[in-house]
């Protein structure tokens, strides 16, 4: 008993901290999300939400913005793990992760001299032929824009987390199945796709929490209100926040966490769930505090 | 195949690093030739902005200037280093104590309280942003620095990332510390912290990046702009002050590709780290 107090002392003053500034006021915002001025509304803070344009906007755009980015990003990232896992040497791996280094605020500097109507990439284009140049930054192509920015950020980081299940796969797999005359097509889909299905699931929440940041860019290169096409949750969230709407701010977050559970549960139930589960959660800590304990022995 | 699917490689990881090339060769060409390159984007005259991917006249004079004649520059820099020190070492005082209590018990609160914490971690700004707010007012922090540093200071994100290198710890070490007598704070510090030092200075590096690069915190917590870091800070792009705003822009990103340089190896450990030990979740 003395032991289990003295470790729960060194974790204490962090989940104190987690406690007070995160999760209790959490539970009031959930609380305060029913409530309008001092009384309580049931759901019309949702109702009102729901029906508000620059939400609704705002969610659709964030949603559009998921289906696009994540599969792309899953994919490119996937391709360049394996031919960057197959060269000797990975120093390159390091320059796919100059972009997650870089301040978004020199970002969009840079982009707002590269992406302008009369900018530089219009210029190459216009040298290539292209006539009509696109603005990049005030029309619909922002989107684009931003999803080429988040896959340009995240790419580097979604390749580290392939290698990483990659060399998790043992060779003699591959030696076996090289043996019993199998070509590099069949390896790939029969051995080493089915061997990354625990990282995809890692890929794929991570890409997805972190697609969340892209507001950055948004905000730094446009500001408080953006082309209608890159108006993110966030923007509205600070708009609402600068005008004290604290009912609809305590609603949309809660609506914004209820999708952020959903699509994590389904990823998980999509990815995880119907591979035989090669060990339930808590089966791990145990695993490796039995080794220890037989290790000690 | 082989060779098509590495040049792909080569030119992607040069695209990756061309806003580096950019800032840097924008950085040393002078307020003339920046304006004769960029003058349709900043003077919206006809026809299209273009490069020089070699100043033709390199000069240090942007530089020069930037260091000598803006010091509101360096009231953002020192904001940015302030906030950034300070949520790090709190981090390490409490995430690393914190990280080592969770690994090292048996008890079923362990357990719980690290699912707590991956569940927080994943939790996007927007969600928490207002329950932040609401506490942070109460505590009259709001418009001071403490407003992003201690929420910051509690992230569980650290935890997450040094408790999966004290699972490493072999057993028969603490065992043997114990029997020679050493109490469990002597262990921690002794013989946790060395052990796990790789994985705090993984979660040190991609917390320096992400912290030096915070937007949202500060525009919503912070009304003073002489509060403010320099990631939220964007430079006039004018005529006049196009060389300006690219050793701005320099400036900005220098402490970052300096620890990302001195910190890549770790960096890509603390990557790892966060893949495996989600897929165990």
């Amino acid at each position: 008993m003395k032991k289990k107090d003295k470790m729960l002392l060194f974790a204490l003053p962090s989940m104190i901290g987690t406690a007070v500034f995160l999760l209790i006021p959490l539970l009031d915002v959930f609380r305060r999300s029913f409530v309008q001025g001092a009384e309580f509304a049931f759901f019309d803070n949702y109702k009102t939400i729901m029906g508000n344009e620059a939400f609704r906007l705002a969610a659709g755009n964030t949603i559009k913005f998921e289906m696009v980015c994540l599969p792309l990003l899953l994919l490119i990232s996937l391709l360049l793990a394996v031919v960057v896992y197959g060269m000797e040497n990975r120093w390159i791996q390091f320059l796919f992760l100059v972009p997650l280094a870089l301040p978004s605020n020199s970002i969009a500097v840079m982009w707002r001299l590269l992406f302008d109507s009369q900018g530089i990439v219009n210029g190459f284009l216009s040298k290539l032929g292209i006539a009509q140049p696109v603005d990049f930054l005030e029309s619909h192509a922002a989107f684009l824009v931003l999803v080429g920015t988040y896959v340009w950020k995240n790419l580097g980081y979604c390749m580290l987390l392939w290698i990483a299940g990659l060399s998790a796969i043992p060779q003699n797999i591959y030696e076996a199945a090289k043996v019993d005359g199998a070509g590099s097509f069949i390896l790939f889909f029969k051995i080493t796709m089915p061997n990354l299905r625990k990282s995809l699931y890692a890929v794929t929440v991570m890409s997805f929490v972190n697609s969340f940041k892209v507001f950055r860019e948004a905000y730094l290169m446009a500001g408080n209100y953006p082309n209608d096409s890159i108006y993110l949750l966030q923007h509205v969230f600070n708009n609402w926040f600068q005008k004290l709407e604290l009912g609809k701010l305590a609603a949309g977050s809660v609506v914004t966490a209820l999708f952020l559970c959903t699509m994590l549960y389904a990823m998980k139930k999509l990815i995880i769930g119907r591979a035989e589960r090669t060990e339930p959660k808590k089966a791990v800590k145990k695993k490796v505090i039995q080794e220890r304990e037989e290790e000690a022995q | 195949m082989k060779y098509i699917g590495r040049l792909l490689v080569y030119f992607l990881g040069f695209i990756c690093i061309i806003p580096v090339l950019f800032v840097v060769t924008g950085t040393l060409m002078g307020n003339t030739e920046l304006a004769s390159v960029l003058a349709p984007v900043l003077a919206e005259e006809g026809g299209y902005a273009g490069w020089h991917l070699i100043p033709s006249w390199p000069t240090l004079k942007n530089l020069i200037a930037l260091l000598l004649d803006t010091p509101e520059y360096y009231v953002l820099f020192w904001n940015s280093i302030k906030v950034v020190a300070a949520i790090l070492v709190g981090q390490f005082i409490f995430a690393v104590p914190a990280a080592w209590g969770m690994a090292q018990s048996r008890r079923k609160w362990s357990g719980i309280a690290f699912s707590v914490y991956i569940f927080c971690m994943l939790l996007p700004f927007q969600v928490t942003m207002l329950s932040q707010y609401l506490v942070l007012n109460s505590l009259s922090m709001i418009n001071t620095h403490l407003s992003l540093i201690l929420p910051l200071v509690f992230s569980t994100f650290p935890v997450f990332i040094v408790y999966q290198s004290f699972l490493d710890i072999p057993p028969t070490v603490l065992e043997a510390a114990k029997i020679d007598g050493a109490g469990q704070f002597q262990i921690f510090c002794h013989i946790g912290v060395p052990i796990a030092l790789q994985g705090i200075l993984a979660a040190m590096v991609v917390g320096f990046l992400e912290y030096w690069n915070m937007v949202e915190q500060p525009v919503v917590f912070l009304q003073e702009k002489r509060l403010w870091t320099l990631s939220v800070y964007i430079p006039e792009l004018t005529v006049e002050n196009a060389g300006n705003a690219f050793a701005f822009s320099l400036f900005s990103l220098l402490p970052a590709v300096v620890i990302f340089i001195v910190g890549k190896e770790f960096l890509a450990q603390g990557i790892a780290i966060q893949g495996t030990g989600l897929e165990d979740k």
